[in-house]
């Protein structure tokens, strides 16, 4: 972006400038550290110039928004059309409880909808199952059947929000209720719009909501893809997540690489099914973390869009520039939440939704801070909509589009960390592709080893962290958590019972043997599903149809 | 330390909980802090786990939690290993766990709860100086 002669002179000046005025200053007083590094361990430099970026060519590396290789963003006018979609993950308890907090939410400005599943429900267990005591509605909703379904959405037209559902191996299943209670509400297929998280891959990476082997549990992915791209045009079908990547402790690098590498292995899985890229690839999307280290995240969201366009493009011959959008919700990261002073979350909330923004986000969870303690309160997610609301109308952040590019330090940044997702991508490539190198534990240990180091360095205190090793204080307990009842376990038990014994056993069987007759052919089993679900089978009655097929997977440990 | 005197550890994820950067971490610095490490994986029933304690002859039983389901879990397990005659098993838990249930989980018999932020040199202190003897 520079003459040589200008970048000549730029070089000339930056080094009488270390030589000179740097070394006085430090011969009086030293740097804090020998080496500054990112939260990532990326190496920060004192200062970055032209020089930095010096072969950084516009028009190719960085272009326009809304155009390839969508470095500055994915739509054309971004944020002054319209903000991203404002969407936080909740569900707690029964389905009654849950609808009154959407309800809540869409009341205060929300704009669409994020479901979150008890741990019986993501795998794929009714919650009278013995593996589900204990579980029921704790981390999220507790799904059994197309009933509560009915429930959870009472009062929330499906034509005009749109609604996520965190929700992988069984992802059908849940999505063919969605779709049931759509067409109870009369609204046509092609007016639901939302998204599946149906990403395997990183359950068994590192989020550990698996039911079945890999290779069926891709063949229930594509699956669901296929049936959409075809049937429900607006779904979103898969949401490819390096957010719980980052959660287990990978760098922010390591995210967005591993998180490409798991979409390489699905878009290939696809074009191997006989599908043209160019049909289903604009319904895939992403999901990200973001940490506190703004520059380091606006960065990563650059390198991940540039380097996504280049595959879908490249490697797999995209025509259509939908294709190649690297399209993203984000969530502010879990893991950065303290226990200690939870109040200091609210910034580093804060901090995390601006790099969100700036990084050219479609959607935003924005953590609350008590969610180091418990599920977070009415209080607390209150708090944490409206810091999305104030990054979104009073930051300036949305006025001007990747405000942040030319950046010297950003552009130099994005161009290391885009280098090293290029790095991973052809290791893995060379070890057989992404289900080899999940295989060989390889993905799995990079991560640990990550996750090992950065509490190695908190521990040590080369990292400091507010509240846990540095500005630690004595405190109260906090007070007002949100407790769950225990007791909806037997509720949903009792409800279960009067649900098996009020449905229609022939119909239900019939749909249950269809379904099984159509998972031994290689014919898309989501119809199958649906009629399985409106004959009131249950989650894990249509799970266990599957279980019997395919097996369960138990994964190598590498510890 | 010869080697039959090296503290000998289950972790265990209990329950369908999947968050396991804890567990993982802490299994590593139990290894390299001279204990015996036995990792169990995911979805453990209370009854996997101890009877992995049984088989293992294990000292320590540590329980990772970040579901909200340790009051249910982790009791249990206790209650088990004493059917089992494994008195002397200390079973110690951590995860995101709220200080209002630490006394609860006390009295059921966990030995320490270890929530977060805690530094691995704490809890690997603790367990030293809290498991049973081997000789």
């Amino acid at each position: 972006m520079f003459e040589e002669k200008t970048l000549e002179k730029i070089k000339a000046e930056t080094q009488k400038w270390e030589e000179g005025t740097v070394n006085k200053a430090l011969s009086r007083s030293p740097e804090r550290k020998k080496v500054f590094t990112s939260i990532s361990n990326i190496p920060v430099e004192r200062l970055y110039t032209p020089l930095d970026i010096s072969k950084v060519d516009y028009t190719k590396d960085l272009g326009y928004p809304g155009e390839y290789p969508f470095t500055r963003g994915v739509q054309p006018t971004m944020y002054r059309g319209r903000f991203w979609t404002m969407r936080q993950y909740a569900g707690f308890g029964s389905a009654k409880e849950s609808n009154e907090r959407y309800r809540y939410l869409l009341q205060q400005g929300q704009t669409g909808l994020s479901v979150a599943f008890d741990l019986p429900t993501q795998a794929g267990y009714d919650s009278d199952h013995a593996l589900s005591m204990g579980e029921v509605g704790k981390v999220g909703v507790a799904i059994d059947s197309i009933e509560d379904m009915r429930v959870l959405f009472n009062q929330i037209p499906l034509d005009k929000v749109t609604t996520s559902m965190t929700i992988n191996a069984p992802a059908s299943v849940l999505l063919a209720m969605y779709l049931a209670i759509a067409e109870e509400q009369n609204v046509g297929f092609d007016k639901v719009g939302g998204t599946v998280q149906n990403d395997i891959l990183k359950e068994i990476t590192v989020r550990g909501q698996y039911i079945y082997p890999p290779k069926p549990s891709m063949r229930l992915t594509v699956d669901l893809i296929e049936y959409c791209f075809k049937n429900v045009p607006k779904w979103n079908t898969i949401s490819i997540s390096g957010y719980h990547i980052r959660e287990a402790g990978a760098t922010a690098a390591q995210e967005m690489a591993f998180t490409i590498a798991d979409g390489i292995a699905y878009v290939q899985a696809c074009v191997d099914r006989g599908m043209d890229v160019d049909s289903f690839a604009p319904r895939l999307s992403f999901f990200f973390n973001a940490f506190t280290n703004v520059l380091e995240e606006v960065a990563k969201f650059r390198a991940g869009r540039r380097y996504w366009a280049k595959v879908m493009k490249e490697r797999f011959g995209a025509k259509n520039p939908r294709s190649m959008m690297m399209r993203y919700h984000v969530q502010t990261g879990g893991v950065t939440l303290t226990a200690q002073q939870p109040l200091n979350n609210v910034v580093r909330v804060a901090l995390q939704a601006y790099a969100a923004a700036l990084g050219g986000c479609q959607s935003l969870h924005t953590n609350s801070y008590d969610e180091a303690l418990c599920l977070p309160t009415e209080q607390a997610v209150t708090v944490a909509l409206r810091t999305q609301q104030v990054v979104a109308e009073e930051s300036g952040a949305t006025l001007s589009i990747d405000p942040l590019a030319g950046s010297y330090f950003v552009e130099a940044m994005t161009d290391k960390i885009e280098s090293e997702i290029d790095d991973y991508i052809n290791k893995i490539d060379a070890m057989g592709g992404t289900l080899a190198a999940i295989e060989q534990g390889f993905i799995q240990k990079e991560i640990q080893n990550s996750a090992y180091r950065f509490q190695k360095e908190i521990e040590s205190g080369d990292r400091v962290y507010v509240g846990i090793n540095k500005y630690t204080m004595e405190e109260p307990p906090p007070t007002n958590l949100l407790q769950i009842d225990m007791a909806v376990g037997e509720v949903e038990s009792a409800k279960l019972a009067k649900l098996r014994s009020d449905r229609d056993e022939g119909q239900w069987n019939k749909a249950l043997d269809d379904l099984r007759a159509v998972s031994q052919t290689d014919q898309n089993v989501v119809p199958a599903v649906i009629a399985a679900v409106k004959a009131k089978a249950t989650i894990g009655e249509i799970c266990d149809v599957w279980r019997d097929i395919y097996g369960e997977y138990r994964p190598k440990e590498f510890v | 330390m010869a080697p039959e005197n090296k503290i000998k550890i289950i972790v265990a994820k209990p329950g369908l909980d999947g968050h396991d950067r804890g567990a993982k971490l802490l299994a590593r610095i139990f290894a390299e802090a001279g204990m015996e490490v036995v990792y169990t994986g995911l979805r453990q029933t209370p009854e996997m786990i101890v009877e992995t304690a049984l088989q293992e002859d294990a000292d320590v039983v540590g329980l990772s939690s970040l579901s909200g389901v340790h009051n249910y879990f982790f009791p249990k397990v206790v209650q088990l290993l004493k059917n089992k005659g494994l008195d002397d098993v200390m079973v110690v838990g951590g995860g995101i766990i709220p200080k209002e249930d630490i006394e609860g989980l006390k009295s059921s018999g966990v030995k320490g709860i270890f929530g977060p932020g805690t530094s691995t040199t704490d809890i690997v202190d603790f367990i030293k100086n809290n498991a049973r003897s081997r000789n």
